[in-house]
C-alpha cells in the first residue's frame, strides 16, 4: 500500500447517499483510505491530481449477489473475469454467492474464496455461506465457523428452503451470531416447469408460467418465521409488486426484515422474452409492467433496500437453445450501475435515491464500513459520467459469458473510472494516466 | 400460376399468429385444388421438382410426418425424414448443431417438429430454407389449424358466424392455440371448455369464451372440436380419473344432442376412444369430419409448401 501514490479528486460532484451530500468537491485519498473532503485541499505534493468536473463521484457499488463458476464451473466465469467486469461496471465489493461446486458451506471453503479472490480479483470480494449443507433445504450448515471465517451473509442460493421447519431453525440459530440470512422467496411445487411469468403471455407461448403466488406464498412464511424467531431476514430478488407490499407491511411492524431486487426486474418486464429469447429467461421470471412498477415504487419508498445484480453468467450453449431448455440467469456486473441510473433518468428519484440501494444500504445490512464516502473509509469510488450514452452490446462484456439481457439496447450513464482501496481498477478515459 | 390474386410473402410457416387474412384464405384456397388432385389416380405432379424437403421430427409422429411427407412427395419434392430420436440428439447434439448441419445439404423446405416451445422459431433463425412448424411444444401447429379450418369450410360453406367449441386440454395443447387464433382470424365464434386445471388462467384473454360446463358450452354449437387427453395427464394430478372426466367432459350422442342440429365433430387424431370421446360418435360419417380431416391435412400441407417455395423463388429472383 506504501508504494500508491496520495490522490486528489478535484471538482467532482460528490454524491453520498450515507451523509446525503450533494455537492461540488474535492476527495483526498491516501494509503487506501479516505483522508480528507472538502473545498481548498492542499494534498501533499507527491498526490496525483485528478480534474473530474462534470463527472459524479460516488461510493464503488456493493452487489450482494453475484455467481461466479469458482470453483467448479470456470467455463462460465471465474473470480479474476468477475472482477474485471464488476471494475468496468462500478462495483467495488462483490458477495460471491454460495452456489458453487462445491457448495460454499464449510469455513475450508469461505477461506478458499476469500483466499483466491486476494490474488485473483482486482475488486473487494466478500464471500456468502450456505444456509443449508450442500444447498439441499435439510440441515443448517455451519453459519457460525462460516461467519468466523469471513462469509457476510448466509444463503441458499438459487435453491428455495421448501421445509419451513428447516428455515424457522436457520433463522433462529442464525440469530445467535446475528447472522444475515438471505433466501430467494420461490414455492419450488408451484415454480416446477415454468420458465416465464404465468400470465397471458406465457399461455400464448406455450411455456411453462411461474405464478406470482409462488413467490408470495415463501415471502408471507418467511416473514412469519422472521417474526416468531426473530431473525434478520433479506429477502433475495423479489419479482412481483404483491411481494413488494407485503415486505412493505413487515416493515412497518418493526421487523428486521429487507429485500433486494435485481437491476433487470427494475428495467424489465416479461415482453423481453417475446421471440423466446432466452438471455431474459431470469430466475426469478420477469413479470409484468405493473410488477415492475411496483418494484421502482419499492426502491424509491425504501421498502426494497438493495439492488443487486444478480450475475449470473451462462455461456452460449446453455443459452442457445429453445427457451424451455436454456437455463436461467443473466450477467449483470457491468450494466448494474446503468440500469439502476435509468431511475434517474425516467425522473423516478434523484442520484441519492438510486445510488443509496447499491452502497450505503447493502453495507449497513452486511454491518461493514464501506459503501460512504467519509473520513476514514476505504477508497472504494468510482467516477460516472452520467449522460454518456452507450449501446450494450453483448460480445463487449468483459465477463466470460456473454448472456445479457440488455443486449443491443440504449443505454444512459456509465462508471469511467474504479478505485479500490485507493488502487485505480478501471479507468476508461485515461484520467489517472 | 397462382389461383388468389394475394400473393404470400411470408418465408417461414411458424404459426397462426402472424398470419393475415388474406393470407390464411389463400393458403385455403390454394389446398382447394389440391383437395382435387389427390382424389385423381395420378396424383403426382411436377411443380416443385428438384426441390428437397426435410422432415425432422424430434417428437414422435405417424400422421403429420406421413401427411408432409406424401405432400411433399405428390408436388415432386425430394423428401427425406430424418429419425432424430436415433441419430445424433441423443449423442448430446444440439438442436442449433443439427439445423445447421442440415442446412448445409441445402434443402429448401424444412419441416419441424420438437417438443420446446419456440424451437421452429429458434430453427428459423439459423437456417436459409424455409422453416415449417409442424408442431412446437405447447405452442402452435399452425397446418393442424388450417386443415382443421378447411375441413369446416368445405361441409359448411363458411367459418364467419359459426360457433365452434373446442374442448379438452386446452392447456396443453398447440392444436387449440393455432385454432383458436384462426377460426377468429375467420370470423367464427369460438369457446374453450375443459376443466379449470386442463385451461390457462388468462385465456378468456384469447379471443374466446370460456367454459367450465361441456353442456352449456356445447349450446347451439355449429362445429364440436374434440382435443387429445395425453396419457401422462390422466395420471397426474390435473384430473382425478379417465371415467370422472369422461362423464364430465367426454363427448357422446346425449351430450352432442345440446349442440345444433346437425354439428360436426372433430378431432386432430389420435383419439381416445371412451375418454374423450364415444366411438358411436367418432365413426358416424353423418356428424364426424375426423376422416375428412386426414385427407384434408395433406392438401393444406402440399398448399403452405407450394406457397413457400414460391415466396423464396420469388426472393431469389427479384
Amino acid at each position: 500500500m506504501s508504494d500508491m501514490r496520495p490522490i486528489c479528486i478535484q471538482n467532482a460532484q460528490m454524491v453520498d447517499p450515507a451523509s446525503a451530500r450533494d455537492e461540488i468537491c474535492d476527495v483526498w485519498l491516501k494509503d487506501g483510505l479516505i483522508a480528507a473532503i472538502g473545498n481548498d485541499l492542499e494534498p501533499c505534493s507527491d498526490t496525483l491530481c485528478v480534474d473530474a468536473g462534470n463527472l459524479v463521484l460516488a461510493p464503488g457499488l456493493i452487489d450482494l449477489k453475484v455467481k461466479t463458476g469458482e470453483p467448479g464451473s470456470e467455463h462460465r466465469e471465474d473470480l479474476k473475469s468477475a472482477s474485471m467486469a464488476a471494475a468496468a461496471g462500478g462495483v467495488t465489493t462483490m458477495v460471491i454467492a454460495p452456489d458453487t461446486d462445491p457448495v460454499i458451506d464449510d469455513a475450508a471453503l469461505v477461506e478458499f474464496i476469500a483466499r483466491s479472490s486476494r490474488t485473483k480479483s482486482i475488486v473487494n470480494v466478500l464471500p456468502a455461506g450456505a444456509l443449508t449443507k450442500e444447498l439441499l433445504g435439510e440441515q443448517i450448515a455451519e453459519i457460525g465457523l462460516m461467519a468466523e471465517a469471513g462469509a457476510v451473509l448466509f444463503s441458499n442460493g438459487d435453491q428455495a428452503i421448501a421445509s419451513a421447519a428447516v428455515m424457522r431453525k436457520a433463522l433462529a440459530y442464525s440469530g445467535a451470531f446475528n447472522a444475515l440470512v438471505s433466501c430467494r422467496p420461490e414455492d419450488p411445487t408451484l415454480a416446477a416447469n415454468g420458465v416465464m411469468h404465468a400470465g397471458e403471455l406465457s399461455s400464448r407461448m406455450g411455456l411453462g408460467g411461474i405464478p406470482i403466488a409462488a413467490e408470495t406464498i415463501h415471502i408471507a412464511r418467511d416473514i412469519a418465521l422472521a417474526e416468531l424467531t426473530g431473525g434478520r431476514l433479506l429477502i433475495e430478488q423479489i419479482s412481483s409488486a404483491a411481494g413488494v407490499d407485503m415486505v412493505r407491511e413487515a416493515k412497518a411492524k418493526g421487523l428486521d426484515v429487507s429485500a433486494s431486487v435485481s437491476v433487470h426486474h427494475l428495467c424489465l418486464n416479461e415482453l423481453d422474452v417475446g421471440g423466446y429469447r432466452t438471455f431474459a429467461r431470469l430466475s426469478p421470471p420477469l413479470r409484468s409492467e405493473k410488477d415492475r412498477l411496483g418494484l421502482i415504487a419499492g426502491v424509491l419508498d425504501g421498502s426494497i433496500d438493495v439492488i443487486v445484480s444478480g450475475h449470473d453468467p451462462r455461456p452460449a450453449e446453455e443459452k442457445r437453445l429453445p427457451f424451455a431448455e436454456s437455463s436461467a440467469g443473466a450477467c449483470g456486473l457491468e450494466t448494474l450501475l446503468s440500469g439502476a441510473l435509468s431511475l434517474v433518468h425516467n425522473a423516478n428519484g434523484d442520484l441519492i435515491t438510486a445510488l443509496r440501494p447499491l452502497t450505503s444500504a447493502p453495507a449497513e445490512l452486511l454491518g461493514i464500513n464501506a459503501g460512504n464516502i467519509a473520513i476514514g473509509a476505504p477508497a472504494d469510488l468510482i467516477l460516472i459520467d452520467l449522460d454518456k450514452p452507450w449501446i450494450c452490446d453483448a460480445d463487449k462484456l468483459l465477463s466470460k459469458s456473454k448472456n445479457t439481457p440488455f443486449d443491443g439496447q440504449r443505454m444512459q450513464s456509465r462508471a469511467v473510472a474504479t478505485l479500490v482501496r485507493g488502487r485505480i481498477v478501471y479507468d476508461a478515459n485515461s484520467l489517472f494516466a | 400460376m397462382s389461383t388468389t390474386s394475394y400473393v404470400f410473402a411470408k418465408p417461414h410457416l411458424l404459426g397462426i399468429a402472424g398470419l393475415n387474412f388474406p393470407e390464411a384464405v389463400s393458403l385455403l384456397d390454394r389446398a382447394e385444388g389440391y383437395v382435387e388432385q389427390s382424389r385423381q389416380t395420378d396424383k403426382t405432379s411436377n411443380k416443385l421438382h428438384g426441390l428437397t424437403q426435410i422432415n425432422l421430427f424430434f417428437e414422435p409422429s405417424t400422421r403429420t410426418q406421413s401427411s408432409f411427407e406424401i405432400a411433399g412427395k405428390r408436388l415432386g419434392m425430394d423428401v427425406v425424414n430424418m429419425a432424430v430420436q436415433s441419430s445424433s440428439v441423443s449423442k448430446g447434439e444440439t438442436l442449433i448443431d443439427t439445423a445447421m448441419t442440415l442446412n448445409a445439404m441445402r434443402p429448401d423446405l424444412l419441416v419441424v417438429r420438437h417438443g420446446a416451445s419456440g424451437a421452429a422459431e429458434l430453427l428459423s433463425q439459423k437456417v436459409d430454407c424455409a422453416v415449417i412448424n409442424a408442431g412446437d411444444g405447447q405452442h402452435e401447429h399452425p397446418t393442424q389449424a388450417l386443415l382443421d379450418a378447411l375441413s369446416i369450410r368445405r361441409a359448411l360453406g363458411s367459418l364467419a358466424g359459426l360457433r365452434i367449441a373446442i374442448c379438452g386440454d386446452i392447456a396443453h395443447s398447440r392444436v387449440a392455440r393455432s385454432n383458436v387464433i384462426l377460426l377468429n382470424l375467420l370470423g367464427a365464434e369460438v369457446r374453450l371448455c375443459g376443466p379449470p386445471t386442463l385451461l390457462p388462467s388468462d385465456a378468456d384473454r384469447w379471443g374466446a369464451e370460456v367454459f367450465h360446463n361441456m353442456d352449456d358450452a356445447l349450446n347451439a354449437c355449429d362445429v364440436v372440436m374434440m382435443l387429445r387427453l395425453q396419457t401422462e395427464r390422466m395420471n397426474s394430478a390435473f384430473i382425478p380419473s379417465s371415467r370422472e372426466y369422461f362423464r364430465f367432459y367426454g363427448l357422446d350422442r346425449t351430450r352432442l344432442g345440446k349442440a345444433a342440429k346437425g354439428a360436426l365433430v372433430m378431432h386432430p387424431g389420435p383419439m381416445n376412444r371412451g375418454v374423450e370421446i364415444d366411438s358411436d360418435i367418432a365413426d358416424d360419417p353423418k356428424i364426424s369430419l375426423i376422416t375428412a380431416q386426414v385427407e384434408m391435412g395433406v392438401a393444406v400441407r402440399m398448399a403452405v409448401l407450394d406457397m413457400l417455395a414460391e415466396a423464396k423463388n420469388k426472393d431469389t429472383h427479384e
